[in-house]
């Protein structure tokens, strides 16, 4: 009977239905599940690509697929993970869905640019995709002239244009948040009131605007060059190959920052409710994530110590590179305090949380080793960078992402996931994960060179169990992409609120109507105010 | 090289031995990092698990002192880092006066080496133990990286400009050299070795092989085929500056510049001679691009330094009008 | 004129937070387009500064009377833009087409203006990847300079294409009257962007056309 009332009340997913109904929504809920499902499948095609290259490593000998295609597999798996997967994967999903949500209005400023930028994310992967089906591309993500614009022979145009395009998707929907984080707060929903997700969307958004459009028009240089062989980036003619690496970096490294704090964001929102405690230290956790945003245009350099920079330069980007560390260190902190005399519950996303900031302390631990200049002339193009980077970029964004997916899945689909399986499958991902990368630091230090397709026998101990991890993490990836669909249909009803959480996401239906709130909600207490819970109950 | 299971690389130059210290104080930082953060979480996530529905928890918000202890303390650590760091960095950036240089090339998918005295390799480099050795680098296409992980030592290897690498190899041996930097292909077999050989040895091996014509006399005999000995001539002045004592010396421009004569110098002026003109003189050489190859170019820029090295030839001008034309290089060159 | 109230989108609260958010919106879009600029603008600085004589050169191939009369020709655009959006407050619907009718004649004159100096650069080879026939001070130097030149100087065109697009929908709009004094903001963001534009081209006109061009071969 309560089930019957439940599915008659009207809510977002009921509201309409048929297929145009979700084309031309401009319901920033709608929108948000059309991008889940979008980088759910460029993050199973992405992880297609890794699987075969764990595959190709298990043996010294280049001897399960050609180089070419060895190559052209890394460099699709980097392309897709990084432009199509994790720079859209928390912003464009769970911040499209909850960032109205959490300030407590009926949408995001501009929804049609909204919907725009979901078309044009879908024309952008659609671009790569058919470079893919063409026979792909083999400069690795990184694109580095002159071999990008004058060596390579395969579609490496195509591609480009697809990353250009997707990145205004990604401009877009930044600009979108800024604008309704400024102008649309729900009455009494002050700066320092606001969850620590919005502030991490927020420093997010802001390098979005800023640094998209930097690797945007590098990009497009990179495809004017090769299609018409100018010379911008050739030495031939006096062009600077370095000066390439330079555009590149000032945005590819602060899109780093892009793709991990709104994990950040996540962790924040998670800690709290999972210890029924304020995030400790809240204004310093809300001003790391802006301090992480600006610190992090500043020290592009420091990818480049052994590019043939200036000394005097790599010096200076290695002594701003250790500035960006101290807010993320604050945040580590902050987050671990946090739980000190906290009512710490074991649910899936704690359990996703607690690996988050196990992982990512070693991501940032081993991140300051590769700003330190002299260790990092010997591991960069190593396996070393590799791990550090998956640390990050997997064991922060991804583990994040999967620990927002578990506590709001109940608000996104109205429906509970099944709890044992998912604290199994927190459990594989992080075994997994482990397994995987761990090995690459020691054969990183050892001096194994990336991108490498064949490799001296020395190093085959490290590659197998990093291949026997990664085929752990796939069944660990694969358990939740089969209990989320099963939970739409067989999952348990979901209350509006089973985390008992104060976010005013929890305080509207599950899932929320089409226009979020009944009436608009007016705020009048802090954050993460669980007394206030308890009385609203009482009241 | 050792083939088996090893948690730390070799240690064949004392630059590694210098990375290494550094290495061991980063590790300890995360060790001691990451261990006090895990141990915190475990011990926090037991003691103050959730016992029952609710339960009072302590509000503690926020604490100052708290707050700028764990900023204060990080900070100072990673600035010893910094500062460690940027000194085993300055040691690997600065090559030693008396390193013996040797020229490398890259191109896809192989590394050519040059030594002085002429020997020619492909994929491999002999070196003498406990000499240090300077490496001049370009490449032939795409960027490359050369990196020998025994030696601690990585550069890029670009088109269109030289940079250097240095070591001193401390123990004799056979020792992984990569292409780090991905160039296409064939990247993971760009391959090769680095042998370090006892002095006696490695002079036996110069002996032996082939050629024995030095580089900078290939560079000699290259200089006289492209005719570049009609205008830069050596014994009276001609249309083009005298290039003897030229190598490493100040050089006055028409746009009133000074450049300093080095090796990127005189790569340009043979490139593209437009670029850079020497005061006095008029734009009129033409471009040996498409001419001369990487390896060609090094073999002129060592013949060139040679000419830096020795006397000027003394014929026919006087020797005094000779020495004060090399005082004042802006005059002639 | 209470038919404009209807221009309220069901997500703002009031007209207020909604004129707010499509102007902040806008700023923060020019913010995204200065950085886009921005990379061009770097590219050409590091390259003006390594080879100052050859495009010193190269600035001698363009023609100053062709660059100083689209300038003047756009500066006087951004003028009309101005007295446009003026009009659009006081709801002086016909001066309102007006002016971005003339705004958009002055546009287009730019581009042809534009087109025309291409053209002859594509005659005298000197078009990069078309017909670069340049033989004498530097061929490589120039030729990054040229790149540099219609890089820029094409993103430019093309949002002055774009923005002639905005406009005549604009003009249109305004001719069926969806604008008045208390709903303009349409209006007030195009002129911003078309501000934008000129201004670009205001840095661009000096980089190009009047640095060092006294350095003659």
């Amino acid at each position: 009977m309560i089930t019957a009332t439940v599915e008659t009340r009207d809510n977002y997913l009921n509201h309409e239905y048929g297929v145009k109904s979700w084309l031309l929504t401009k319901d920033h809920k709608r929108i948000g599940l059309l991008y889940l499902a979008a980088i759910t499948f460029f993050f199973f095609l992405g992880g297609i690509f890794a699987t075969v290259i764990r595959l190709e490593l298990l043996t010294p000998p280049g001897d399960l697929v050609s180089a070419q295609t060895y190559n052209k597999l890394f460099t699709l798996h980097g392309v897709i993970m990084v432009f199509l997967f994790l720079i859209p994967s928390i912003p464009a999903t769970l911040g499209n869905f909850l960032v109205p949500l959490m300030i407590g209005c009926k949408d995001l400023a501009f929804p049609k640019i909204n919907l725009l930028s979901w078309y044009i994310f879908m024309a952008g992967g659609a671009c790569v995709l058919y470079a893919m089906l063409q026979g792909g591309v083999d400069t690795g993500w990184t694109f580095y002239v002159p071999f990008s614009t004058s060596y390579a022979n395969t579609y490496v145009i195509l591609t480009g244009v697809g990353i250009f395009i997707s990145g205004f998707a990604s401009i877009l929907t930044g600009l979108n948040f800024i604008v309704t984080i400024h102008r649309m707060r729900a009455p009494g929903l002050t700066w320092f009131r606001l969850p620590l997700f919005i502030w991490s969307m927020y420093a997010t958004s802001l390098i979005q605007v800023l640094g998209t459009p930097v690797i945007a028009v590098t990009i497009l240089l990179v495809a004017v060059e090769r299609g018409f062989h100018l010379g911008i980036f050739d030495p031939a003619l006096g062009g600077d190959p370095v000066l390439f690496q330079h555009l590149f970096w000032f945005y590819s490294h602060p899109a780093v920052y892009i793709m991990v704090l709104p994990g950040m964001g996540i962790i924040s929102e998670i800690v709290s409710v999972f210890t029924r405690k304020k995030v400790f230290g809240y204004r310093f956790v809300a001003f790391s994530s802006v301090a992480i945003a600006v610190l992090g245009f500043l020290v592009w350099g420091h990818h480049m110590f052994v590019a043939s920079q200036s000394v005097y330069a790599s010096l200076v980007f290695s002594f701003l590179s250790f500035f960006v560390a101290v807010p993320s260190a604050i945040k580590v902190f902050n987050w671990t305090a946090t739980l000190y005399k906290g009512s710490i519950s074991y649910d899936t996303p704690m359990l996703y949380a607690f690996g988050f900031i196990g992982l990512f302390t070693i991501g940032g631990l081993t991140g300051t080793f590769l700003a330190t200049l002299g260790f990092d002339v010997h591991v960069t193009d190593t396996y070393f960078v590799v791990a550090h980077f998956h640390y990050i970029m997997v064991g922060g964004t991804l583990m994040a992402y999967l620990g927002g997916m578990h506590y709001w899945w109940p608000k996104m689909t109205g429906r509970m996931y099944p709890e044992g399986w998912a604290k199994l499958s927190a459990l594989v991902v992080f075994l997994g994960f482990n397994l995987t990368f761990f090995p690459q630091f020691i054969m990183g230090y050892l001096g194994m060179p990336r991108r490498y397709h064949a490799y001296p026998e020395e190093f085959q101990v490290y590659h197998v169990l990093s291949t026997a991890g990664a085929s752990v993490l796939a069944v660990g990836y694969l358990i939740p992409a089969i209990y989320f669909v099963w939970s739409l249909r067989f999952g348990k009803i979901a209350p509006d609120n089973p985390w008992n959480a104060s976010g005013l996401e929890w305080q509207t239906t599950s899932p929320p109507p089409p226009e979020n709130f009944e009436i608009t909600p007016v705020v009048t207490y802090e954050a993460y105010d669980y007394s206030i819970l308890e009385e609203m109950k009482v009241g | 090289m050792n083939p088996q299971f090893q948690l730390f690389p070799d240690q064949a130059s004392a630059t590694a031995v210098h990375l290494d210290h550094l290495t061991i104080y980063l590790l300890s930082i995360a060790a001691f990092f990451s261990t006090l953060i895990f141990a915190l979480i475990f011990f926090f996530a037991v003691k103050y698990r959730r016992r029952s529905g609710h339960e009072r928890v302590s509000e503690i918000g926020h604490a100052l002192p708290l707050e700028i202890a764990w900023s204060v303390i990080p900070f100072v650590l990673m600035m010893i880092m910094f500062t460690w760091g940027a000194s085993v960095f300055f040691e690997m950036s600065r090559p030693p006066d008396d390193a013996m240089n040797i020229y490398v090339v890259g191109k896809q998918w192989m590394w050519k080496t040059q030594h002085l005295e002429g020997q020619r390799e492909i994929n491999e480099l002999h070196v003498p133990l406990g000499r240090p050795v300077r490496l001049t680098m370009t490449s032939e296409d795409v960027i490359h990286s050369f990196y020998m992980p025994a030696f601690r030592v990585k550069f890029d290897v670009l088109p269109g400009k030289y940079t250097t690498a240095w070591f001193n190899p401390t123990r004799p041996g056979k020792y992984h050299l990569f292409c780090a930097e991905y160039c296409g292909t064939l990247h993971s077999g760009m391959i090769g070795w680095i042998h370090v050989m006892e002095p006696a040895e490695y002079e036996r091996w110069l002996a032996g092989g082939a050629g024995g014509e030095s580089l900078a006399s290939s560079g000699q005999k290259l200089f006289e085929y492209l005719a570049c000995a009609n205008c830069h001539r050596t014994d009276k002045p001609g249309r083009c500056p005298n290039l003897t004592g030229l190598f490493g010396s100040k050089v006055q421009l028409t746009t009133g510049e000074t450049v300093t004569a080095d090796e990127a110098y005189v790569r340009e002026s043979i490139l593209n001679p437009g670029a850079k003109v020497v005061a006095g003189y008029q734009n009129i050489m033409p471009t040996f691009q498409g001419q001369v190859t990487e390896e060609d170019l090094l073999q002129l820029i060592e013949y060139v330094k040679s000419l830096a090295k020795q006397p000027a030839p003394p014929p026919p001008a006087p020797g005094a009008a000779r020495a004060a034309r090399r005082a004042e290089p802006k005059q002639n060159r | 004129m209470a038919n404009h109230s209807l221009a309220l989108r069901h997500q703002f609260d009031d007209v207020e937070q909604q004129k707010d958010a499509s102007t902040f919106g806008m700023w923060i879009f020019l913010a995204t387009e200065v950085l886009f600029f921005g990379g061009m603008f770097c590219c050409y600085t590091v390259y003006r500064s390594a080879y100052p004589a050859a495009f010193g050169h190269a600035s001698n191939h363009l023609d100053l009377i062709l660059g100083a009369v689209s300038t003047a020709v756009l500066i006087f655009s951004s003028f009309t833009m101005a007295c446009a959006v003026n009009s659009a407050s006081t709801g002086a619907r016909n001066a309102l087409v007006a002016f971005l009718g003339i705004t958009i004649l002055f546009a287009a004159a730019f581009l042809v203006i534009e087109m025309s100096e291409w053209r002859m650069l594509y005659k005298e080879g000197l078009m990069p990847g078309f017909n670069f026939t340049y033989k004498e001070f530097d061929p490589g130097h120039v030729q990054l300079f040229f790149c540099m030149y219609f890089a820029m100087t094409g993103l430019h065109a093309s949002h002055v294409t774009i923005g002639i697009g905005i406009l005549a929908i604009m003009a249109f709009r305004a001719w069926r009257g969806a604008f008045g004094p208390d709903y303009f903001t349409p209006i007030e963001i195009s002129g911003l962007y078309w501000h934008f534009v000129d201004l670009v081209w205001i840095f661009l006109f000096p980089l190009y056309y009047l640095i060092a061009r006294h350095l003659q071969g």
